[in-house]
């Protein structure tokens, strides 16, 4: 008898189930969002936060060698796929719809004629004209005052870090905050923040040092803009999706 | 120069976080506020020169902060201080880096070792290295990493023995020079103890020694059959490091099976030894074995505390060394020759020794069908914990077990292969009744090796020894109470309750001018300064 009971309810619940996952065709911009986080933490260690890791696959351009439709896409997120790196997870329908639904967003935000960079010519523009070591590590080389940057092709996105090329300030990541100090002998310091409390303040400041301040010895203290510098009309779109291009090859995974 | 302008140029070395060179290390004597590795300095003597906390003032203690550890293992690290930023190991292998005037964090590094990870005695790590911009540490699944002290990046990551042969890494790095010298524990599950020192800057192996001898080499013929592959002689503490004679000395662990001798007879070297080594090759230049073919469990992998004293008459440059089987030692550490050795807690497995310093052994204090009663117990005289010799009392400090004995009883058969790593005996501690066994910290001279005072404990200790110029001692116990000593008497000058076991050695530093001794009680870190 329980058994019965079980499966009728087991049943009920698939039905359940599969009524929400059909009525998940129309996601939020949250739920886009979830699923990217969970592409960013689950996926993109094998697949790249591009999604074009894999060999034949590129899931942010909407190529997949097995799956047609978006079911196709959740049976393959949930059930893996034999005798290759694929392995099966343990998501509900709904959070592998959400996946799905970021890798659609993704492609159709891809629809447009993009410049091909090139990475050879970018890691040129970055050593060179760009400076951009003078603030970003690149493995042991460079500055450790802005976001180190040896695993970046691992973290980001090439929009991502194309848009933080051309517009800084629209998207920093919480650790890579910064923050500026002005002590009440009117001595002032900015850097990464690192820590933040009732009474303190730690940051890496712009000479690399750890610094720590007390509140109450500071006149003044909050976030600041980046300092890292648009590069809209200082290098070309050429010389932005190149750099793009070489950021992309970062993938120390030393320092994942 | 002025006085202002002194005090200017010293306000900015304290506040510049300069490259840790390895001259640095070397003389930690010129920069007193810092701490800059396990026992503070290559001689591992864990004396700080700061002397703002006296025996007059240190009543005025009080707690500056507490950093708890997001970890339920034993909290034995010692940190280490550079400039200002303290840097502290969240067992198993987490590196935190704090303020030193706050205790709050700049960042961690979270490490993941292998799942196989095995290690007889606790998920412990006992603190990290520094050389140049980078931290060392080794991990429990026996690989050593280097982490960018300003950032916690993880640099390069070296596998130094296989956790699947059951090595791991427990001790905090030694450096020499532009070396990073660890050795692997792993001694109780039989593993071959062994000595590896890596580039400093990239990781590569520059040289490897075990800790028993190969077939061919001297020594592997005090082991009866094949037992010297699986011979132990694990090493799990710091080395120290002499750069008159370029010599790095470790000690190591037991012989395996541990408690039970039958199947490797011998001598076993070099388990239960001090090993000097050049710190260029890995050469062996001279060995001293403390407890020859032990069934104890012995293990000497106490710091070797070196120190230039005035002996017979003139100076002489020794090694001091309080171990795990009840006796101390004065050593030549230039030459090895045992110049001193005496019981320091009660001991009756030997009765005295010859004239090369080989211990002479009492018959029947080895595993016994009826049960033989050994002192010190299996856990020792002494085990781990950094001990203390400050240069102003030349006194060698200990934190010691005494009056402990453990009865062991012969097992029917030996160890069956894969079984009973520790041999088949069964151990049985004396500890019923308050004289039975207790922790002291006890002060030793080293001209004579007799006591010089007694600090008494109601339970035994696990708790490192910490003395300044200040002549002030501190260390704790598993009570948990950390407590001041007068250095020269042994007084009680100030304690307080931390409510956790106190297991590692507590160290001091200072910034912007005022003195601190923290040390780690249970899982969190707490620190201590005079009251403003």
């Amino acid at each position: 008898m329980g058994g019965v009971g079980k499966t009728l309810f087991g049943v009920a619940a698939i039905l359940l189930i599969a009524a929400t996952a059909s009525a998940q065709q129309h996601e939020t911009a949250a739920d886009i969002e979830d699923g990217g986080r969970v592409f960013r933490s689950s996926c993109a260690n094998c697949h790249g936060q591009d999604g074009d890791q894999v060999p034949g696959v590129d899931l942010g351009r909407g190529q997949f060698k097995r799956a047609q439709t978006d079911q196709d896409l959740i049976g393959i997120i949930q059930k893996g796929v034999p005798n290759t790196g694929m392995p099966a997870t343990n998501f509900s329908n709904q959070q592998a719809a959400r996946v799905v639904a970021y890798l659609r967003s993704v492609a159709a935000s891809r629809r447009g004629g993009a410049v091909t960079g090139d990475a050879a010519r970018g890691k040129l523009v970055f050593d060179g004209k760009g400076t951009c070591a003078s603030c970003h590590r690149v493995g042991l080389a460079g500055s450790r005052v802005g976001p180190d940057l040896s695993a970046v092709g691992l973290q980001r996105r090439s929009v991502e870090l194309e848009q933080s090329l051309l517009d800084p300030d629209a998207d920093v990541q919480i650790a890579n905050r910064t923050y500026r100090v002005v002590a009440k002998d009117g001595t002032a310091a900015t850097g990464r923040l690192l820590n933040i409390d009732s009474f303190t303040v730690q940051m890496l400041d712009s000479q690399e040092q750890l610094r720590s301040f007390m509140k109450s010895d500071l006149r003044d203290f909050g976030f600041v803009a980046s300092p890292m510098p648009s590069f809209k009309g200082k290098l070309s779109a050429q010389e932005i999706a190149d750099v793009v291009s070489y950021l992309v090859t970062l993938k120390d995974r030393t320092v994942q | 120069m002025t006085a202002r302008v002194l005090a200017l140029v010293l306000l900015l070395a304290a506040s510049l976080q300069a490259q840790v060179t390895f001259d640095r290390i070397l003389h930690p004597e010129k920069e007193p506020q810092n701490w800059l590795s396990y026992s503070g300095s290559p001689f591992n003597q864990r004396f700080s020169p700061l002397a703002q906390i006296t025996t007059a003032n240190v009543k005025n203690l009080e707690l500056q902060w507490i950093w708890q550890a997001k970890s339920l293992e034993k909290y034995e690290a010692t940190s280490i201080v550079v400039d200002g930023v303290l840097y502290t190991v969240q067992a198993p292998n987490d590196v935190v880096a704090l303020d030193a005037l706050t205790g709050r964090p700049y960042w961690t590094f979270t490490y993941e070792n292998l799942p196989d990870a095995r290690v007889c005695c606790g998920r412990v790590n006992r603190g990290v290295a520094i050389l140049g911009d980078t931290l060392y540490m080794g991990t429990l699944d026996a690989h050593l990493v280097a982490l960018d002290a300003k950032t916690g990046k993880l640099l390069w990551k070296t596998q130094v023995a296989k956790t699947g042969e059951r090595y791991a890494i427990t001790h905090a790095p030694t450096i020499v020079k532009d070396k990073v010298i660890v050795g692997t524990a792993g001694g109780d599950f039989g593993a071959r103890g062994l000595i590896a020192a890596f580039d400093a800057k990239t990781g590569k192996e520059v040289w490897r020694i075990h800790t028993i001898p190969g077939p061919g080499e001297p020594g592997n013929d005090t082991w009866s059959g094949d037992s010297w592959k699986t011979g132990g002689a694990g090493v799990w503490n710091s080395g120290a490091y002499d750069p008159e004679t370029n010599l790095v000395f470790f000690g190591t662990g037991n012989p395996a099976p541990d408690w039970d001798g039958r199947q490797r007879l011998g001598d076993n070297l070099y388990s239960d030894s001090v090993l000097a080594l050049d710190a260029d090759t890995g050469a062996l230049k001279w060995h001293y074995q403390f407890t020859p073919h032990d069934e104890v469990d012995y293990d000497s992998t106490q710091v070797p505390v070196l120190a230039d004293i005035q002996w017979r008459g003139r100076p002489r440059k020794v090694m001091l060394w309080a171990n795990r089987n009840g006796l101390s030692y004065v050593l030549d550490r230039v030459t090895g020759e045992f110049l001193l050795g005496k019981p320091f807690v009660k001991v009756n497995w030997m009765d005295g020794f010859d004239p090369k310093g080989r211990p002479q052994r009492v018959p029947g204090k080895i595993p016994t069908k009826e049960g033989s009663m050994v002192m010190p117990t299996v856990l020792g005289a002494t085990n781990w914990a950094p001990p203390s010799f400050s240069p102003r009392t030349n006194l060698l400090y200990v934190g010691a077990w005494e009056n402990t004995g453990t009865v062991l009883t012969e097992g029917l058969s030996p160890r069956a292969a894969g079984r009973n790593p520790m041999g088949q005996s069964t151990l049985t501690p004396n500890l019923n009744k308050q004289e039975d066994g207790f922790g002291v910290i006890r002060a030793l001279d080293p001209q004579t090796l007799e006591k010089k005072w007694d600090f008494p404990m109601n339970d035994i200790t696990w708790g490192g020894v910490l003395t300044t110029a200040g002549d002030v001692l501190f260390s704790g116990g598993k009570e948990g109470y950390f407590f001041a000593l007068d250095a020269r008497t042994g007084a009680l000058l100030w304690k307080m309750a931390l409510g956790g076991q106190i297991n590692s050695g507590p160290m001091s530093y200072s910034v912007n001018g005022r003195q601190y001794v923290t040390v780690a009680a249970g899982t969190g870190l707490f620190t201590f300064a005079l009251r403003q």
